[in-house]
């Protein structure tokens, strides 16, 4: 049970798949422009890794080790295309926003990394454990880098404004998500040598 | 006109990595070392170029008037993912030496985002270059945007491999040491390309 | 092994094939709700509001919707775009029966996040539009010599934004014209 555990957990800090494994930086980049948007970017990656963990696991056994890659990705695929359609017809203001990333989730290598390193040699329970742990890791951190964009660029969090007028615009845009990422990655790992 | 004025928006004002953020996993991982920073750029401009091309062509001449634009995510990646083991496979054939140069990072680039997002742009959304109205592009316009777009990622990973050659030789604190100080620089790089923003 | 990948290909093609399905009514219930609501938005109340037309607006083909109290024409609604600062920007346009701007509202645009953008959400600049009286004001930025500020920083995507009422104030009047 503690096994089980840890492999939840191990997303959030050890494993963080964003200021550890620094995987998946173009959503991470692009998307965090504010708490809301980095959050619900995490939240969509955080669906299709669950899912196609669980199915990869499932047909693992059965698919020849020549065409395995191939495979997955289709898998993947599959769950972006079908996240797709819900977000456009349950959520289309936010499908408008996070636009071409949705689809990008695809080639995100989180998620095929964690096909092919855990979810092809482990039982499916496992699998959905190590999906929705290293998901909520990647969906904190962007939260984390979307809320401090936010913060500094139009001085507000979660929407709600706490100052008049404009912030530092830069981190709204596309220098401020370089700056910001680099800054608490360097904030992270001040903090990460102390322990 | 048209087409120069589509070159010049999809290399400076619209950079494909210092401002839209595709590719920045290879980004970050090849542009230690000038020479290899040109190698990856010389194999994605061949690649996105060629998957562009397909891409267009199948979604105009199968996935369109058989209604399957539902399928264009997927069928794009698999595309992609052959297209990458096709030009693998000639290029060992046709140029050793090419394949010498360009071979270690063609299996990196089917997991590149820049790949599939100038595939999935070209094809889904509507662009104005000047003053010209919003339209889809036509094949020759894509091209040239394809090939464009390659052509300001090779630039940027280039221009950034040598300003990542004279950080080396710096002395940076240790918290800020590789990935962060690299983000950063990058930071300032995207800062000088929203110069050229307004221009076409 | 071709076998395999062939069966996945097809497996997941009939799921998407069904998923596809079932969601196609939602999107396009979803895609009409916004245009309506938008319509609803720069439309003043009560009246029916007429189907989509098709109408010439600033050259490019686009739509309008009427609104009518009784059997009168009392406002009309454009659906206008231009070209912002970053891409395409289209506005919804309501226009009174005599030639006001009742209200505008954004429609999709591709503008600078915390500049252009505030063009969608600013309330100081699109108020300015609300009972705009194109015939003795001037529909173009104070920097032009017209009568609307622009936003701060953003005096391109301010001049898109006004090119597209004054667009849509303009095939208005064309309507009418024809009537």
């Amino acid at each position: 049970m503690g096994n089980r555990m840890t492999l939840f957990t191990k997303g959030f800090l050890k494993e963080n798949p964003t200021f550890v494994l620094l995987l998946g930086m173009c959503p991470t980049l692009a998307t965090t422009t504010s708490a809301v948007n980095g959050m619900s970017m995490g939240l969509a990656t955080l669906f299709v890794l669950v899912m196609s963990n669980m199915v990869i696991s499932a047909i693992a056994p059965v698919v020849p080790d020549k065409v395995h890659i191939p495979v997955y990705i289709v898998v993947i695929a599959t769950f972006v295309t079908i996240l797709q359609f819900v977000m456009q017809a349950f959520t289309p203001e936010m499908y408008k926003t996070l636009g071409l990333f949705i689809p990008l989730i695809v080639v995100n290598c989180i998620v095929l990394g964690r096909a092919e390193a855990f979810a092809s040699r482990s039982g499916i329970l496992d699998s959905a454990l190590d999906g929705l742990g290293i998901g909520l890791g990647f969906t904190l951190s962007l939260t984390v880098i979307g809320m401090v964009r936010e913060i500094l660029g139009s001085g507000s969090v979660f929407g709600w404004k706490f100052i008049s007028g404009d912030g530092m615009l830069v981190f709204v845009m596309a220098p401020g998500a370089f700056l910001a990422l680099g800054y608490l990655m360097v904030l992270f790992n001040k903090i990460s040598k102390k322990q | 006109m048209e087409s120069f004025r589509i070159l010049i928006s999809a290399i400076f004002v619209n950079n494909v990595m210092l401002s839209q953020f595709l590719g920045t996993c290879p980004f970050l991982g090849v542009s230690n070392k000038i020479s290899t920073a040109t190698g990856m750029a010389g194999a994605v401009c061949f690649v996105i170029t060629l998957a562009t091309l397909v891409t267009y062509l199948l979604n105009k001449y199968l996935l369109v008037p058989f209604e399957l634009e539902f399928l264009q995510t997927i069928a794009f990646i698999l595309v992609i993912a052959a297209l990458v083991q096709m030009v693998e496979i000639v290029l060992k054939k046709i140029s050793p030496s090419l394949y010498q140069a360009l071979g270690i990072f063609l299996p990196l680039i089917t997991t590149n985002c820049a790949v599939l997002g100038v595939a999935l742009n070209v094809c889904t959304k509507e662009f104005t270059f000047g003053s010209g109205a919003a339209h889809a592009l036509n094949l020759g316009e894509s091209m040239v945007y394809a090939f464009a777009t390659a052509l300001g990622y090779g630039m940027a990973l280039i221009l950034f491999a040598g300003l990542r050659e004279h950080l080396e030789m710096n002395n940076v604190p240790k918290a800020f040491k590789g990935i962060p100080i690299a983000l950063i620089t990058c930071g300032i790089l995207a800062m000088a390309f929203m110069g050229f923003s307004g221009m076409v | 092994m071709s076998v395999c990948l062939t069966l996945v290909c097809l497996v997941c093609s009939a799921l998407l094939a069904g998923v596809y399905a079932i969601t196609a009514d939602p999107i396009a219930k979803a895609e009409s709700e916004a245009i309506k609501s938008s319509v609803a938005k720069v439309l003043p109340q009560g009246g029916e509001i007429s189907e989509s037309r098709p109408l010439e607006v600033g050259g490019q083909a686009s739509e309008y919707y009427t609104m009518s109290d009784g059997g009168n024409v009392v406002a009309y609604a454009v659906k206008s775009s231009v070209v912002g600062f970053g891409g395409p920007l289209v506005l919804m346009v309501g226009v009174t029966a005599d030639g006001q701007v009742f209200n505008t509202a954004v429609l999709s645009h591709n503008e600078t996040p915390g500049l252009g953008a505030k063009c969608a959400s600013d309330a100081s600049f699109t108020d300015q539009f609300k009972g705009f009286d194109a015939g003795s004001k001037s529909l173009s930025v104070k920097k032009d010599g017209g009568d609307v500020d622009a936003i701060t920083a953003s005096t391109i995507t301010s001049r898109a934004y006004t090119l597209a009422v004054r667009n849509a104030v303009e095939a208005v009047g064309r309507i009418k014209g024809g009537e």
